[in-house]
């Protein structure tokens, strides 16, 4: 029986660069916390994760030749799922960075990469028992 | 891997928010620095900041933050008479610059802080990288 790796991986390998991408969306936001006019931005992960694991899902616009332009990946990152985030109490200067809130999510989301990372590395060693049998 | 950007992101605020302390410096030390002539004295800085959007990753998320400029205060120099001072002109009024110590103050800490926050964001992101690497041992 050939042990397919991408469903034995199963969900954590497409939530790991989804991780990784929101950190960087949560970074830019904490950079520009005193930039004026900058608009905090974060990304819906059930909705980027919904695509990323089922492309070819009910309402996922298809790409079936090479110059269509897909709604779920572009460059690899998601391209729909980016939102900005509504702020609790706009500043003056148009800035909606909340470095509190920007900080938890980062937090947060850090935690939750790492999270990823031990069940994928005990799906790594789980595979390494399998195969060296003991 | 894309979260190398993470790093230029962070970097790029930090190099911002040095700025920033750097000017806020340059206020506090200049507070006193009163000059005869009202048009020679030493204005406040303060850094522009603006959000890096060219070459960006293709959803438009900023890269970081870059510093537009750097923008002299035109509020009017404070006259105060001091017509002991050797600096004073010839109705013994002496202009000291227009430069707010509390708001200098406020602006330094808030500075600071997102220094701090963005060096956080460097050591948690090279943390997970780290963690990235050793994935599976």
């Amino acid at each position: 029986m050939p042990i397919n790796l991408d469903t034995y991986l199963g969900v954590h390998a497409k939530a790991l660069p989804l991780r990784s991408q929101r950190t960087e969306v949560i970074a830019a936001n904490i950079a520009n916390a005193d930039t004026p006019g900058y608009r905090a931005r974060d990304i819906d992960f059930k909705s980027a994760l919904a695509a990323a694991s089922n492309p070819n899902a009910p309402g996922q616009i298809k790409t079936t030749q090479a110059r269509h332009i897909s709604t779920t990946q572009v460059n690899g990152t998601p391209a729909g799922e980016l939102k900005y985030r509504t702020p609790l109490a706009p500043a003056l200067d148009g800035n909606t960075v909340d470095t509190q809130l920007e900080q938890a999510a980062f937090a947060e989301n850090s935690v939750r990469y790492q999270a990823t990372l031990s069940f994928l590395s005990s799906k790594f060693r789980g595979l390494l028992t399998a195969i060296t049998g003991q | 891997m894309s979260s190398f950007k993470i790093f230029e992101t962070a970097g790029t605020g930090m190099s911002a928010q040095s700025v920033r302390l750097n000017t806020t410096a340059s206020n506090l030390a200049n507070a006193d620095s009163v000059s005869g002539d009202p048009n020679q004295v030493y204005k406040a800085k303060h850094p522009l900041f603006e959000a890096i959007r060219a070459g960006l990753g293709s959803n438009g998320v900023s890269n970081g933050v870059a510093v537009k400029g750097i923008y002299e205060s035109d509020a009017p120099a404070t006259a105060r008479y001091e017509p002991g001072n050797p600096l004073a002109d010839t109705n013994g009024y002496v202009y000291a610059p227009a430069v707010n110590t509390v708001e200098e103050m406020t602006n330094m800490i808030s500075a600071s802080r997102s220094y701090q926050n963005n060096v956080e964001v460097m050591n948690t992101a090279k943390e997970m990288m780290l963690a990235t690497l050793r994935l599976g041992s």
